[in-house]
């Protein structure tokens, strides 16, 4: 196991160097950001000239990407154009952001694999039928059609929370945003929980669960609901990541200041080490839930080991 | 085997309770004092020296926390005196200025002479990156702190000199008889001596001399600004307190105005200017701003260029319907415009109604007549080119295009070429890349006629992007700028402008307006002429 883990990690390294590299390359090929700093007005020429200087704008790509590796291994990732530090603005922005997934995978996880189970077990009746017909409503609404919608109804209608997050972002006003988020989730976690079990319902060792007579609850957990969870598992581990990055719209909607708020500032700015850094981290956080994920199967399938 | 992984996924369950627990606990003490307004706001996109922002979320702040020597007023948009005790001119180059006594910083420092002519060298040091660096070129030495290239070969502005505590002396390049005027613009500020000595930590939270403090500044997020009841000047604020909160989507903003979470929002978003009126009835504001909206043409392209062409450039401004467009498209958020500065301006500033005159009036016929005459559209086909990434450009510049269709009788006379982002667009555009119309707005710096002249149509200016060039207008504007008598240089400013009428470099579309909108909570709301609420004069109740 010691030894899966080391080679798991040691083969990131490539990946991070490769996908660090695309998304420089990505943002800097959008052009030169200086001009738009001055508005309408024509940038003054020797001012211009020394911003691009002090960005090390002014050399060619290649050299630009190993200025800025090298930073990053010396944890220096640049500062944004209104002067603060990129580091500064992970340290703000990502707590934020993390607190809002833990939001929405606590809810997918509670919600989704309770409805899973309950329509898997049932399957045929009105309960399976009634969650299958919400969940594919709530697949296909997007995002910011949901999120505007709860926003209207809770926030301002029935005045129940505050429309907008507070810049402090604790969790019971993230409460709203995190189901927003995990919505879309939710109704794949239930789906597959319910195909999964559903299953392995009919699988020799349950049958044989329930032939040595073990209580019921004892077999839906123990059995049936922890073999069943290797899908959603998996799922669940890749969805750390999409929701970290992906929750852009979420996070503009409830004017939540997190990493989805720096995204949008950065690239609406064309400002490259926050772009090239948050996306940086968001890849090292992707690689690692993945990891996380493999180990935990041989948590949840005994057959299942690592060498 | 067993046993372990159980520890681990126990231990895991644990550190996720954990970590909700104590994120739990961040939240709470997050309370708005009585008598604070809360009012949206922007992340300002450079740190908030006076000289280094141009955009007017990070002047809301300036607007608060700092006086200046002039003070443009909120109503009629005049440059008053504000710190200057007088500013006197024998030739309209050389400039005594003395400064009132009793102000100071809300440290406690005095404000002097020298508060003034520190920060204006620190401004124009090509070695301190200020983007309004460019405000002091007038004064003399500009050169030496500020060359195009290399390094600067003085620290100092020779023009600027300290004659005692509350005098100095300023000579200009030339004659510019309205300068004292631009002296409202924040990049003129005084600073205190800590802006020097401790630059990090001021700008972490900025110290100055205007009827605010600022209590903290969450960068990106949030700024709390208090009433300074040692304030000096006249325009106390009325109210206790402002806290600043940063919104990335305007339709956010309108919605915690709606739930009552925000007081004052001076952004309203499109999407509900249609239900703005009844959502809000008269604590909405539409008034016009300095900002005006032109397309000009690229003059460096000979094809544009060659003599009867102004023919065609009339005939395609006499195309454009501009009072449906702002009718429809912008629910009367925008003017139709029918001259080349804006109404902020009043009558007295230079602004006059309908100067541009039948060139800037709907005639379809009269405008298909005179493209003809004029030799037509170059290769029978004209673009209009913009940034679409923000405002709704795509929306207008398919507008005018139809318009100028209709007009012609032809459906791909005009055509729009949209540019992904504002920095490709602006890089296209100074670097003379444009062979057909473009967008150009202009915000004012200061209410000046000359702010909308100058630095747009003169030969070589700093945003001339047309590369209009014309003898006779840049001989006006001259003799306007050395005129004493500022009804005669508002006279001469015109008379340039109906150069501009004739040859059109640039065709004026709408004058852009302000909009805001409050709750029930405030009253005494306005906008100045820069479109930024007077926060000193709201009133909380």
């Amino acid at each position: 196991m010691g030894r899966y883990v080391i080679r798991r990690l040691l083969q990131m390294i490539p990946v991070f160097i490769g996908s660090t590299f695309l998304i420089f390359f990505m943002v800097y090929a959008l052009g030169d950001p200086v001009a738009a700093l001055f508005g309408d007005k024509a940038p003054d020429p020797a001012t211009a000239a020394r911003i691009r200087q002090e960005l090390y704008l002014d050399q060619p790509l290649w050299k630009q990407y190993l200025h800025y590796m090298g930073q990053i291994l010396t944890g220096n990732f640049g500062t944004a154009f209104n002067g603060q530090k990129v580091t500064e603005l992970m340290y703000d922005a990502f707590p934020v952001t993390l607190r809002l997934t833990l939001v929405a995978i606590v809810f997918e996880i509670v919600i989704g694999i309770t409805l899973g189970l309950l329509s898997g077990l049932r399957r045929g009746r009105s309960v399976d039928t009634s969650v299958l017909l919400v969940t594919l409503v709530v697949v296909s609404v997007p995002t910011f059609v949901s999120g505007y919608v709860l926003q209207y109804l809770f926030g301002v209608k029935w005045q129940v929370v505050s429309p907008s997050v507070s810049p402090a972002a604790p969790l019971d006003e993230l409460l709203l945003p995190g189901v927003v988020l995990g919505l879309v989730s939710l109704a794949y976690v239930t789906r597959l929980t319910r195909t999964s079990i559903v299953e392995n319902s009919r699988a020799d060792y349950l049958r044989t669960a329930v032939a040595k007579g073990l209580p019921r609850h004892r077999v839906v957990t123990r059995h049936l609901l922890r073999n069943s969870l290797i899908p959603v598992a998996t799922f669940i581990g890749t969805d750390v990541g999409a929701l970290m990055g992906g929750a852009i719209v979420t996070e503009r909607i409830f004017n939540i200041h997190g990493v989805g708020y720096e995204l949008y500032q950065g690239i609406l700015r064309q400002n490259s080490p926050t772009v090239v850094g948050f996306v940086t981290i968001l890849v090292i956080v992707f690689l690692v839930a993945n990891l996380l994920v493999d180990l935990l199967y041989a948590v949840l399938d005994p057959r299942i080991r690592y060498a | 085997m067993r046993r372990g992984t159980r520890a681990v996924a126990g231990a895991a369950l644990w550190v996720l309770v954990a970590g909700l627990a104590a994120t739990g606990c961040s939240g709470g003490a997050d309370g708005t004092g009585a008598g604070v307004v809360r009012a949206s706001w922007g992340d300002p996109q450079n740190p908030l020296e006076p000289a280094n922002t141009n955009e007017v979320q990070g002047g809301k702040v300036l607007d608060m926390i700092f006086r200046g020597l002039k003070q443009y007023d909120p109503r009629t948009g005049a440059a008053e005196d504000m710190l200057a005790e007088k500013i006197d001119s024998p030739d309209q180059q050389n400039f005594t200025i003395t400064v009132k006594g009793g102000w100071t910083f809300s440290n406690g420092e005095k404000v002097t002479a020298r508060s003034f002519v520190d920060a204006w060298n620190y401004a124009a040091l090509i070695d301190n990156k200020q983007k309004n660096a460019s405000f002091f070129q007038d004064v003399e030495g500009y050169d030496r702190v500020h060359p195009a290239g290399g390094t600067a070969s003085a620290k100092t502005l020779s023009g600027l000199v300290v004659k005692d505590d509350r005098t100095f002396t300023v000579r200009l390049r030339t004659k510019f008889s309205t300068w004292p005027d631009t002296l409202g613009y924040a990049a003129y500020a005084p600073l205190p001596r800590a802006f020097f000595t401790d630059h990090a930590g001021w700008l972490k939270r900025p110290v100055g001399n205007g009827p605010y403090m600022i209590d903290s500044y969450t960068r990106g997020s949030q700024m709390k600004l208090s009433r300074w009841d040692g304030y000096p000047g006249e325009d106390k604020a009325k109210n206790s307190g402002v806290e600043l909160r940063v919104y990335t989507d305007n339709n956010t903003a309108y919605t915690d105005l709606q739930a009552g979470n925000l007081d004052l929002v001076d952004d309203i978003p499109s999407t509900q200017l249609k239900n703005v009126k009844n959502d809000l009835g008269d604590r909405y504001i539409n008034q016009p701003a300095g900002i005006i909206q032109t397309v000009v043409f690229p003059m460096y392209d000979p094809t544009w260029n060659k003599p009867g062409m102004e023919k065609v450039r009339r005939g395609i401004s006499m195309a454009i319907n501009r009072a449906q467009i702002t009718d429809q498209i912008y629910q009367k958020t925008r003017t139709p415009a029918s001259d080349w500065t804006s109404p902020v301006l009043g009558d007295k500033g230079g602004y006059k109604e309908g100067l541009c005159g039948d060139a800037c009036t709907y005639n379809p016929d009269e405008a298909k007549r005179l493209i003809q005459e004029g030799g037509g559209l170059p290769g029978g086909h004209v673009t209009i080119t913009s940034n679409v990434d923000t405002g709704s450009h795509r929306v207008w510049m398919d507008a005018v295009c139809n318009s100028i269709n209709n007009a012609l009788g032809q459906d791909r006379a005009c055509t729009v070429n949209p540019v992904g982002t504002f920095a490709d667009f602006r890089n296209q555009v100074s670097g003379l890349r444009m062979t057909g119309m473009f967008r150009s707005g202009w915000q004012m710096d200061y209410p000046l006629a000359q702010n909308f002249l100058q630095p747009l149509y003169y030969t070589d200016a700093s945003s001339n992007y047309g590369k209009f060039s014309n003898p006779q207008f840049d001989k006006l504007i001259d003799d306007a700028n050395a005129e004493s008598d500022t009804g005669k240089a508002v006279a001469t400013f015109q008379d340039a402008e109906k150069i501009l009428a004739d040859q059109m470099p640039a065709v004026p579309l709408w004058y852009q307006n302000g909009s805001a909108g409050y709750t029930a909570n405030l009253s005494g709301v306005e906008l100045n002429p820069f479109s930024v609420p007077v926060y000193e004069r709201i009133q909380v109740k």
